[in-house]
């Protein structure tokens, strides 16, 4: 980790030079403005002080034109800024297809991350270089918040929702990684380091772990162990609850005539309190679940829900959400 | 009239002695200097918790406090100077001493009211006193759910119940000033012969009551989930944390211009008095003020660009707060236009009121950062914040206050403070606070997230600027608290209108008698009428109507 | 300086002044009063957007007849209140006498009735809160427990409002009784008389909130 004196922080991912070069656009319209102040606020201080011998008498100043330049000028350049970063926040909030997708399950006072291949680990984060990064995460009790600062990125994390973040590292090294949502006692201590690696060194420290079980097979495990597939398969008590295959990133009609996206909030949802959206022509048998899966269970079911949907899962529920236009 | 020249003339503070005759007064001068009392005590309070978070973070390990008594002194920090030191500082003190006199007014237009909100004050303080020597609190100011509703183990009910009941002390001032300002103005002063003073109070007392009933409520439901399980905010029990924060910025984003509107009427003031003009584009000064208070309402959500809120909803947010800053800069323009071709003196007021133009000039650009939602992602919750708001705060509010503490002290008191010492602390005032939190802009964007106790030690030098800069701060406030108690004594005189100002409240005697004027005022002429030949005149030491006033 | 006798305060004019004053307060404590109760309703919003299904179940377990006719108790007490203004403004005092009584015996019933209600909930576990035994169906459990917290919080609330209201109408009867609520002072029974009418205001839109939720329209929403 760099740990010399600076003034901004390292660039080490795809947006981070776009934040920065907003930033300092921003700094220079401060700088501008906060010198124009100054230089006028002395200079008539100077000029107009109480005894000084100056021409005191007010001209017919123009008045109103003098108002509405100084509300239209700032609106003017207020709105450049809207857009510029309205451009930038959608391409922070939404990750390309495609993304990497690690699970990641936040708790007092802790961070543990589950990638696709089945390895976890606690407080630190390996990542590949060039590869898009995407991180669904929840939280076991209060809101925490990840913060990569390198990677100008930052999501709160909370309890009962899935909230996503993505990233794309651009610089091979070790970077910092905060909670920035005050969560407690030891909040400045639940942090941890971002590794980046290369591609290639990425694939041997994948490989160098002890072997872990993938999310969805896991899932799988899990799947047999609650008996979803006593009715959620075509055979068995066929015709009585929505099939799963190919579920995931479609659109659903639920029984009073909407229309939901099914993705990993649906179907965590689902899980858990089965009865909130019944899907159409079918009768709400499901029991709930609440309190009787972990956190991460559920991302293993969901794992495992999505591997059933072979397309969809590629390009992610997310992108098809993103162009259909709902938040 | 009665002048203070002549021995022994009757004011509101000579009226009676007894302690019974303060805490029973209904006269609102005397409740303005309750006020007075009960907030510098806070600001002491808030100050000291301050200087230990300081402390602590002069070095990158925990190694002064523990992590749960660095929590609690953030926490009591924010609690304490929002709640109990920056909403009520303004309009509790200078608005409610003022207000009447501004108006011509014999007192504001409910009296007891007015008390009911000086004794609810203090209720809410000593509850949150309490909890702070009981065991104190650790979820931050904001109270955010479900950390304060259902993990913390500290005193949450407690400071949630004193929080509760200081805020129903605002609304019923503002309640009052609104009444008051419609009901009670001379005869002839119509809305646009007010000194912006008033103009800002009331936009302020218009977010008051609009805004204090929803934190009310969204305390008071953080409360029942803590103390009934009324599950609400927790997810566990069916509720939403976020509805909490849309509740609670509902409210306290207003609530930052609860604090900083009553600084604009105060500099505006200032800057009319000492450059001997009326403020240039009045009728802007006063009607930015409500766009700022409208607006106020509608960008809370820009607190929550990161909270997982919709990013439409973000982008409406970050766009209604990019609006904010045209009605701040239409202020800050009219000001530096006020002083062209004016007669500048530069008494402590004027000091602190550049002072405030600057810094809040800072503070407002800062905002823009923050109002621009992709720069926000990364430097929310940072360090960048903290240095963005106490640059508002601090910056603007405090340096305001004192200016208008000062410029007001001969009104109140009766007494002249010493010039000398007073541009000497107004100057140690602002290099030490600029010297304190500009350092923070750059710890936030380097990634230091706020309200943390440990930190990663490449942050240090900052930090300890930062530090070194609070001391200073610290002794540029510690000098107006010693020197203004010492001129009660042995300040000179104060003549009845020291620094040539317009103005009713300049009009009767220093002090003015318990029903402010002895004959009812009649307003005849604009507001701000500077004579011209006035402005030619030379300094007022030369002028000598001041009596050895210099230190 | 115009005489101040008894009843014009130090700070104003003449009675005209205070007057205005008194009911521009009163309007803007009601302001702050709509705040308040805009932040419960706002809560109300977005659960019932949440659980929809559990909103029209929690509804159907609501006694609506005695909801209705506590509707009507309040409605009639908001004439009762406006009949004692006019008695007020024209000075009758018997008649004022007469109606706050009216009004407090139609407040204490609409109260005794809401007590009823909360009894028999209770007597039913349907109370989520204050470790009381919950009875709900396991997949609507959270949303049920959401409804009925509301329903006690916002009822409640408003509950508490009544007996504020009722407190204010036994000091304005004791003072009627004194003979101090005629001229100037009518002001006094003409605030109290805005003030209970905002509070059966809130009755109005708690009543469909709570009760006519489910049967009617969409049902699952």
């Amino acid at each position: 980790m760099d740990k010399s004196f600076r003034l901004m922080p390292e660039q080490a991912s795809s947006i981070a030079p776009q934040i920065d070069a907003l930033y300092y656009f921003l700094i220079l319209i401060s700088t501008v403005m906060s010198v124009l102040i100054a230089f006028l606020i002395i200079y008539f201080a100077i000029k107009y002080r109480r005894g000084s011998a100056v021409d005191r008498t007010q001209g017919a100043h123009h008045f109103y034109l003098m108002e509405i330049a100084w509300i239209v000028g700032p609106f003017v350049v207020v709105m450049v800024i809207f857009f510029w970063s309205a451009r930038l926040y959608f391409a922070q909030a939404r990750a390309p297809a495609g993304a990497m997708e690690i699970n990641c399950v936040a708790k007092q006072w802790m961070w543990k991350f589950q990638h696709p291949q089945g390895n976890t680990e606690i407080n630190d984060l390996h990542v590949p270089l060039g590869q898009p990064v995407k991180i669904r995460m929840i939280s076991e009790d209060v809101i925490h918040s990840l913060y990569i600062p390198a990677f100008r990125v930052k999501q709160d994390v909370l309890p009962g929702r899935y909230t996503t973040i993505w990233f794309e590292a651009t610089k091979v090294g070790q970077y910092h990684l905060f909670c920035a949502e005050y969560c407690g006692a030891k909040h400045s201590e639940m942090r941890g380091r971002v590794i980046v690696l290369e591609p290639s060194q990425y694939e041997a420290w994948l490989a160098g772990r002890e072997v872990a079980q993938p999310p969805e097979v896991a899932g799988r495990r899990l799947f047999d162990q609650l008996r979803c597939n006593s009715c959620h398969v075509g055979s068995g008590m066929a015709g009585r609850c929505p099939p799963l295959d190919n579920l995931y990133g479609s659109t659903v009609r639920l029984q009073n005539g909407q229309t939901v996206l099914a993705d990993e909030t649906y179907i965590r949802e689902s899980i858990l309190r089965p009865t909130a959206k019944v899907v159409a022509g079918f009768q709400p048998l499901m029991p709930s679940y609440e309190g009787q899966i972990s956190e991460e269970g559920i991302l293993q079911l969901i794992a495992e829900i999505k591997s059933m949907s072979p397309r969809a899962s590629e390009s992610g529920a997310d992108e098809v959400k993103a162009k259909e236009g709902q938040p | 009239m009665i002048t203070s020249s002549s021995p022994q003339p009757r004011n509101y503070l000579n009226v009676a002695y007894t302690v019974s005759s303060w805490l029973f007064t209904l006269d609102h001068k005397r409740i303005a200097i309750l006020y007075l009392l009960g907030i510098t005590f806070m600001f002491v309070i808030g100050g000291l918790a301050a200087t230990f978070v300081r402390l602590e973070l002069m070095t990158p390990q925990g190694d002064l406090l523990e992590s749960e008594t660095y929590n609690k002194l953030f926490t009591i920090h924010g609690i304490i100077m929002v709640f109990f030191f920056l909403i009520p500082a303004i309009p509790a003190v200078l608005g409610n001493f003022l207000l009447p006199l501004m108006l011509g007014a014999r007192d504001l237009a409910l009296p007891r009211i007015n008390l009911l909100s000086w004794y609810l004050f203090m209720i809410g303080g000593l509850f949150t006193i309490w909890a702070i020597l009981a065991g104190g609190v650790d979820t931050g100011w904001t109270f955010y759910t479900p950390y304060s509703s259902t993990y913390s183990n500290t005193y949450v009910m407690a400071t949630a119940v004193g929080v509760f009941v200081s805020g129903f002390s605002s609304i019923l001032t503002g309640l009052n000033f609104i009444v008051t300002t419609h009901t009670m103005r001379a005869p002839g002063q119509t809305w646009f012969r007010l000194p912006l003073f008033v103009w800002s109070m009331y936009a302020t007392s218009l977010i008051q009551i609009l805004g204090t009933p929803v934190v009310a409520v969204a305390i008071l439901l953080v409360g029942l989930e803590r103390l009934f399980g009324i599950g609400i905010f927790d997810p566990s029990m069916g509720g939403d944390p976020l509805l909490f924060q849309h509740l609670f910025w509902f409210y306290s984003h207003p609530a930052v211009y609860i604090m900083v509107l009553p600084a604009f009427g105060v500099v505006s003031e200032l800057v009319a008095t000492f450059s001997r003009r009326r403020p240039f584009g009045y009728a802007f000064i006063g009607f930015s003020s409500f766009a700022i208070a409208v607006l106020g309402f509608l960008v809370w959500g820009h607190h929550m660009f990161t909270s997982g809120q919709s990013i439409y909803a973000g982008l409406i947010f970050s766009m209604i707060s990019f609006l904010v800053a045209i009605p701040s800069a239409i202020k800050v323009f009219n000001w530096t236009a006020t002083l062209y071709k004016a007669s500048i003196s530069y008494d402590t007021p004027m000091l602190y009121a550049l002072g405030f133009i600057g810094l809040f000039t800072i503070g407002g650009l800062t905002g823009l950062f923050l109002a621009a939602a992709a720069v926000d992602v990364h430097v929310h919750d940072t360090y960048f914040v903290v240095a963005h708001f106490h640059y508002i705060m601090v910056g603007g509010t405090v340096m305001a206050y004192l200016g208008g503490i000062h410029y007001w002290w001969p009104k109140m008191t009766g007494r002249m403070y010493p010039e000398g010492w007073a541009r000497f602390s107004a100057i140690l005032v602002f290099v030490g606070f600029n010297l304190t939190f500009s350092p923070q802009f750059v710890l936030g964007y380097l990634g230091m997230p706020r309200r943390y106790h440990v930190y990663p030690e490449e942050w240090q030098v900052l930090n300890v600027m930062s530090s070194a800069g609070a001391s200073i701060l610290a002794v540029g406030y510690f000098f107006p608290l010693t020197y203004l108690i010492w001129s009660l004594r042995y300040g000179p005189k104060a003549p009845d209108n020291p620094f040539g100002a317009t103005g009713l409240e300049w009009k009767t005697p220093s002090p003015p008698p318990t029903y402010n004027f002895d004959e009812q005022p009649v307003v005849e002429e604009e507001v701000y009428n500077f004579v011209p030949e006035d402005t030619e005149r030379k300094p007022r030491e030369e002028r000598g109507e001041v009596p050895h006033a210099r230190a | 300086m115009p005489e101040h006798d008894g009843a014009l305060a130090h700070q104003f004019h003449d009675y005209g002044q205070q007057r205005r004053a008194a009911e521009l307060a009163m309007w803007v404590f009601l302001v702050t009063e709509f705040m308040f109760f805009g932040g419960l309703f706002l809560a109300y919003l977005v659960y019932r957007y949440r659980y929809p299904a559990e909103f029209a179940l929690g509804s159907q377990t609501m006694d609506v007849v005695l909801g209705t006719i506590n509707t009507l108790v309040l409605l009639t007490s908001s004439l009762t209140m406006a009949l004692a203004v006019h008695a007020a403004t024209v000075s009758n005092r018997r008649m004022l006498i007469l109606l706050l009584w009216g009004t407090i015996f139609l407040g204490t019933v609409f109260l005794g009735i809401k007590a009823y209600e909360y009894h028999h909930k209770y007597v039913k576990h349907h109370v989520p809160f204050a470790g009381q035994e919950f009875h709900a169906e396991p997949e609507h459990r959270l949303g049920l427990a959401t409804f009925y917290n509301l329903y006690f919080l916002m009822t409640g609330v408003h509950a508490l409002h009544m007996i504020i209201g009722i407190g204010l109408m036994l000091v304005l009867v004791v003072a009627a009784y004194r003979g101090g609520l005629t001229g100037p002072r009518s002001i006094v029974v003409h605030n109290s008389g805005l003030y209970w009418h905002f509070v059966d205001l809130v009755w109005v839109y708690l009543f469909p909130f709570f009760y006519l939720v489910a049967a009617r329209g969409g049902g699952h929403g």
